[in-house]
């Protein structure tokens, strides 16, 4: 069972700051999502030595080579920045005061 | 002006009418513009036309008049849905978070369609972040279906169907992630293949899920399908997921005299929840299938049935990690708190739309310390499980088919408030992602409302040739 302080607890994980009242429908859509997909603990076992022979999960190598010239795409790219200063994403401090 | 007939033109014969000259690629594309301009307030296909497509168009024409280096798909108008990167174009994946992003790069698709000269007409609507099965979920209101506006599209690619389903484009690129390509397809009368796992680049495709995500073709027709896979498909090395699939043989019976093994995996469907109109539209043309001379059996496929569940463990673990990039401080939207944690929090919150928020939510919880066996694990296993059934299924039959989606394109509206509900629109779709394997959805009919209804055709893993050969033929006998 999903209890108010976990979605508090979870909504803080995420970095998303949630109006109260949808906190409300999100907890009873979370709680009946969640019983759907425990369906999953009624499927058959699988030794973890089985998952590795997923095609998906082979690891792929690369040289890492021809890179692009420095500042080459600098421009195109702060210039989508909320904020910059000169060449960097401008940020809050990050250390506080307490 | 010559008069072109939208609604029977296909890619074939739109490109022998450019190169005989029976219209230009400028007139082709005013005509798609005039439609778009006359349906497109109504049905809200498009985010945005490009303000330069006769340009495009212009140069098309160019390249046709030369003769030279001339493409089927050169003069060809497509629609791209808004979660696939045109450099220098804003590509919003219809939220707000991206309302004004400016791509910085081509998607690799692209720089394929756009060497062979086809004319961009502009980005569709879609879900936010691709996360939906209706366009309900865009932040710019939903796409309506072109069959019947009081329907829903389909989604998440509901744009890119629509378009062509309506004749707003001749064609579209959409993003599959558990049926997105597929189901709106299935809505709106056009054919959808989500290809085997691979074959297409994802490069400049904003990632949502990326063990599941594939980019494919919409089309009017399975031919016109076929040709835009064979344009876009290749390794690449920007996507270490891609890779070369040998050139589809036309060799041993790919022909329309081919005799397919068809299996059915009837225990899943028959269970209920499935729409009359649909099981009987479906099971016609499987006895069509079988009067053509193809064997149809039915197969056991135990895991398919967890599908749902495995899915909706996987996709938001793995989209709640991809979305964690959107921060307020490198691109996209950016609302100002009180500290920087603040910035995050409230960009995140109140530029998402609820339904990316509850996966961002739930990918959270499945991944966090303590439920992490219990769900992605488990979910991880299953899948292992989910694709052993095809293996086996495929050691006797050459095709599974089911229908596409379980209902016909439902009212706008109708599934809102129920998430789970509309979760259960992809049943029949999410297990082909997770297994990898290729499918399409291809029209066999349409209810007595006349709303469109598709078979689903899936194939082993890199034989997406099956699928265009016995789609060809299921158009025939439809």
């Amino acid at each position: 069972m999903l209890k108010r302080e976990d979605i508090d607890n979870l909504a803080n994980l995420c970095r998303l700051q949630l109006p109260e009242d949808e906190k409300d429908k999100l907890q009873k859509d979370m709680e009946s999502i969640l019983a759907y997909i425990s369906e999953l603990q009624k499927a058959p076992s699988l030794a973890e030595e089985h998952l590795s022979e997923n095609y998906y999960l082979r690891n792929v190598m690369r040289e890492d080579s021809e890179p692009f010239a420095s500042g080459e795409n600098s421009e195109m790219i702060l210039s989508q920045a909320p904020k910059r200063k000169d060449n960097f994403f401008a940020v809050k401090k990050i250390l506080g005061e307490k | 002006m010559a008069e072109i007939n939208l609604k029977d033109l296909t890619i074939k014969k739109a490109h022998e009418s450019l190169v005989r000259g029976d219209f230009t690629a400028l007139e082709l594309a005013e005509a798609y513009l005039e439609e778009i301009n006359k349906r497109n307030a109504e049905l809200n296909v498009y985010l945005e036309v490009f303000a330069d497509v006769r340009d495009q168009a212009k140069a098309a024409d160019e390249r046709l008049k030369s003769g030279q280096d001339v493409d089927i798909l050169t003069g060809i108008p497509m629609a791209i849905k808004d979660n696939i990167l045109i450099k220098g174009r804003i590509a919003s994946s219809a939220s707000k978070m991206l309302a004004s992003y400016t791509a910085t790069y081509n998607a690799t698709v692209i720089e394929k369609l756009q060497e062979r000269g086809v004319v961009f007409l502009g980005r569709t609507n879609m879900d936010e972040f691709a996360m939906g099965g209706s366009t309900e979920n865009s932040a710019y209101g939903p796409t309506k279906n072109p069959h019947n506006s009081a329907c829903v599209s389909g989604g998440s690619s509901g744009g890119s169907a629509a378009a062509v389903g309506g004749n707003l484009a001749l064609a579209a690129l959409g993003s599959d992630t558990g049926g997105s390509i597929r189901q709106p397809s299935a809505f709106c009368g056009t054919v959808g293949l989500k290809p085997t796992y691979g074959t297409v680049s994802r490069y400049g495709v904003m990632a949502m899920a990326s063990s599941l995500d594939q980019i494919g073709p919409i089309g009017k027709t399975v031919d016109d399908a076929e040709i835009i896979y064979n344009a876009i498909r290749g390794w690449d090395r920007f996507d270490s997921t891609s890779y070369n699939l040998a050139q589809p043989a036309s060799a041993e019976g790919s022909g329309e005299a081919r005799k397919f093994k068809i299996g059915v995996p009837y225990s899943f469907f028959n269970q209920g929840g499935v729409d009359q109109a649909v099981l009987d539209n479906f099971n016609k043309m499987i006895e069509k299938l079988k009067a053509l001379g193809h064997e149809v059996i039915e197969v056991e496929m135990p895991n398919l049935h967890y599908s749902l569940a495995c899915y909706y463990v996987l996709m938001p673990a793995e989209a709640s990690t991809n979305l964690a990039r959107f921060d307020g401080v490198r691109y996209g939207a950016h609302v100002e708190g009180k500290d920087l944690l603040e910035d995050y929090t409230k960009t995140r919150g109140e530029k998402f739309g609820r339904e990316v928020r509850r996966r961002i939510m739930l990918g959270t919880y499945v991944l966090s310390a303590g439920y992490y066996d219990a769900y992605y694990n488990k979910a991880n296993q299953v899948r292992e499980l989910i694709k052993r059934d095809y293996t086996k299924a495929f050691e006797t039959v050459d095709i599974v088919a089911t229908p596409t989606a379980p209902t016909p394109a439902f009212e706008i509206g109708k599934n809102t408030s129920d998430p789970l509900q509309m979760y259960l629109e992809d049943i029949f779709t999410v297990p082909i992602n997770l297994a990898g394997v290729p499918g399409m959805s291809v029209p066999t009919g349409k209810t007595e409302t006349d709303l469109p209804l598709a078979i689903q055709i899936v194939a082993p893993w890199r034989e997406d040739k099956n699928l265009f050969a016995l789609g060809k033929i299921i158009e025939s006998c439809r």
